[in-house]
């Protein structure tokens, strides 16, 4: 073109920005075609900023980690259904070629011989575990809707110590907590195992959060109906918290189930069954089988309490309407 | 009602009525104190005076069947100069502290922001996947196999067939590997209430706000992260925080189940570790109280300290 000969540097740069500027609304407005489509895509839960090769990438990765997770829960279970031909073989086999129940059978027979019965540890456990989950969620629930909700002398007296007692957890309080229910005869009673794992406050903490989040013009709807505290915490609140519920449950049943409590209890007919399975354990490689059994055992029903409850979560939390 | 007429006699008026308005609200709030009731006295016994006492006790001779004889400071004298174990647990600790509070706690974000952006049920798989370890401390026996000391340890077995090292190296009794194994082992199982926690989180982001990012001009998912998600995050994340020092100071039992103990050399030798030794084997009360004294003022200066820093990005 003869005009260009003629160098305008002025017009030149207008000229670009002015193309540059084109491109931009032409990649914008492609973009809003893009959110109209992932808005209408939204029920296969298509993320809107991302790509696809980023998610392709980001999946290679979790796999790759969640296999190092995930291979000793795995090889428990191989090394569990592996017959004693198998058990010792070198190099060690990812994989089982003749599964056997044995380990099992030998578990539960070696079990039987034991001084107590076998059913009573498990009774023990599951008393145990289902009494704590059961006061702990009551208990929580009804704290937390005070602490979140209600405005009254020490609220924050109470939050705050809530927050920093987070950090007591009885993995770092146990030996004091020994000291006092030694002093009050609590030792070698179902107490010692139950009581200090009911008023833990990550699960008052977490609840509270949530809570917290609930829109207040509810809760005035309720009181002017006529509700009381404990009835608008147990029938307006709580219903919609169903996903912090499951987690709270979660956590508290997992504790509870895998209390060792040797130094609490020390009566044969009062012990759980992680204590138990860590005395059978303690019998050396001769008894390798029944180990991972044993740990086959005690780790199935904290995750198959998880995997229920988590579905929960997810199920809740696509039909929670409560926003604002 | 009484008392706060009582004081009206002798104070001020201004008082006065702030003393009668604080009871008026007390007695209002009547219901709220007895749905709290219960929580509170358990957690006062179990709680509140195990932390409190540890200081009292610490000043005592105590072995739980006679009476806490009381001998000053001479306990946690002893325990700065004269225990030489004790200052190996500090170092340990606080390296262990690092390792697995800081590195756990940024790992356990990065996964469960990554896991946010899969589709629903691969979310419900690798959530379970990478939370399954910590419910199931059961499976330490692997771990035990794996690092076994012997030439049939399957560590020991796949590095000589890889040649990269040609004798059996003792992963759990020697000192120079015992620390890098026993973090290993508790990254592994770090994935736990905090990172279900985060989770949460960032599953509770309303939609609404990436849509409103999009149509801002967000590009890419790291955008998206550091403008919308991690400042509608904030309670998460504290909350997260606060479980990562408490499990970074009391690290112990991976170490315990692991390398026994006491450990070859004290090499992974905690805080927790030492309480441990003298609260439940030696029986010296006393003493045991006192080190947990120092853990709760390390783990509560530790913890004001998160908070200052964390409080600045969430508001």
């Amino acid at each position: 073109m003869a005009e260009t000969a003629v160098k305008n540097p002025v017009m030149d740069s207008l000229e670009a920005e002015n193309a540059k500027a084109l491109k931009k609304l032409r990649k914008r407005q492609k973009r809003k075609g893009d959110i109209e489509k992932a808005r209408v895509k939204k029920s296969k839960g298509k993320h809107i900023n991302g790509s696809l090769a980023g998610d392709i990438a980001i999946f290679i990765l979790l796999c790759l980690l969640g296999i190092f997770m995930v291979f000793p829960l795995y090889y428990s279970i191989v090394q569990s259904l592996k017959p004693i031909s198998e058990l010792f073989v070198f190099p060690p086999k990812l994989y089982v070629l003749q599964p056997t129940g044995e380990n099992f059978s030998n578990l539960f027979k070696v079990a039987g011989n034991l001084w107590v019965p076998f059913s009573r540890y498990v009774f023990n456990s599951v008393f145990v575990t289902v009494v704590i989950t059961i006061m702990h969620v009551f208990v929580v629930c009804c704290c937390a809707y005070c602490l979140s909700k209600c405005r009254f002398p020490g609220y924050n007296f109470l939050n705050q110590l809530i927050v920093i007692s987070m950090l007591f957890t009885s993995t770092a309080t146990w030996i004091m907590q020994f000291v006092i229910m030694a002093k009050m005869g609590m030792i070698n009673t179902y107490w010692a195992l139950i009581l200090p794992n009911v008023a833990t406050s990550m699960g008052l903490y977490l609840m509270r959060q949530n809570m917290s989040t609930i829109n207040d013009a509810v809760i005035d709807a309720a009181k002017v109906d006529g509700a009381g505290a404990f009835r608008t915490c147990w029938q307006v609140v709580i219903p919609n918290q169903k996903p912090a519920i499951a987690t709270l449950i979660i956590f508290v049943f997992q504790g509870a189930w895998n209390i060792q409590g040797g130094a609490l209890v020390y009566k044969e007919d009062l012990k759980t069954l992680p204590t138990i399975m860590t005395q059978l354990a303690a019998s050396g490689i001769a008894r390798q089988g029944i180990i991972y059994a044993s740990a086959v055992v005690l780790m199935i029903p904290p995750l198959v309490i998880f995997l229920i409850a988590q579905s929960n979560v997810m199920e809740t939390m696509a039909n929670s309407g409560m926003k604002d | 009602m009484a008392k706060a007429k009582e004081q009206t006699a002798v104070k001020p008026i201004n008082t006065e009525s702030k003393g009668a308005y604080t009871w008026h609200l007390i007695k209002q709030n009547k219901a709220c104190y007895l749905m709290m009731l219960p929580f509170f006295a358990l957690f006062t016994f179990f709680t509140v005076i195990p932390v409190v006492m540890s200081l009292p006790l610490g000043l005592t001779s105590f072995n739980l069947v006679q009476f806490p004889r009381y001998i000053g400071l001479t306990n946690f004298y002893s325990l700065f100069v004269n225990d030489d174990v004790f200052l190996i647990a500090i170092k340990n600790t606080l390296i262990f502290a690092i390792f697995t509070g800081p590195f756990s706690y940024v790992l356990s974000f990065i996964l469960a922001w990554l896991i946010n952006e899969m589709n629903p049920v691969l979310k419900v798989v690798f959530t379970f996947i990478f939370y399954a370890p910590s419910m199931t401390p059961s499976a330490y026996v692997i771990w035990q196999l794996v690092f076994s000391g012997d030439s049939y340890g399957y560590l020991n077995s796949v590095l000589m067939d890889l040649g990269i090292i040609n004798s059996a190296k003792q992963w759990l009794t020697d000192v120079t590997y015992m620390m890098t194994v026993v973090i290993i082992v508790q990254l592994w199982m770090s994935m736990g209430a905090g990172f279900l926690a985060l989770r949460a989180g960032f599953q509770g982001i309303d939609t609404a706000l990436y849509e409103a990012g999009a149509i801002e001009g967000i590009q890419n998912r790291f955008q998206e992260l550091f403008t919308i998600t991690i400042p509608a995050m904030g309670p998460s994340l504290l909350f997260a925080a606060v479980l990562a020092i408490s499990g970074a100071f009391t690290v112990g039992t991976v170490g315990q189940n692991l390398c026994g103990l006491p450990s070859t050399g004290y090499a992974v030798h905690t805080v927790m570790n030492h309480a441990t030794d003298y609260g439940s084997i030696r029986y010296e009360m006393g003493y045991a109280s006192a080190i947990c004294f120092v853990l709760f003022v390390v783990m509560i200066v530790t913890n004001q300290v998160i908070r200052k820093v964390l409080s600045k990005y969430s508001d």
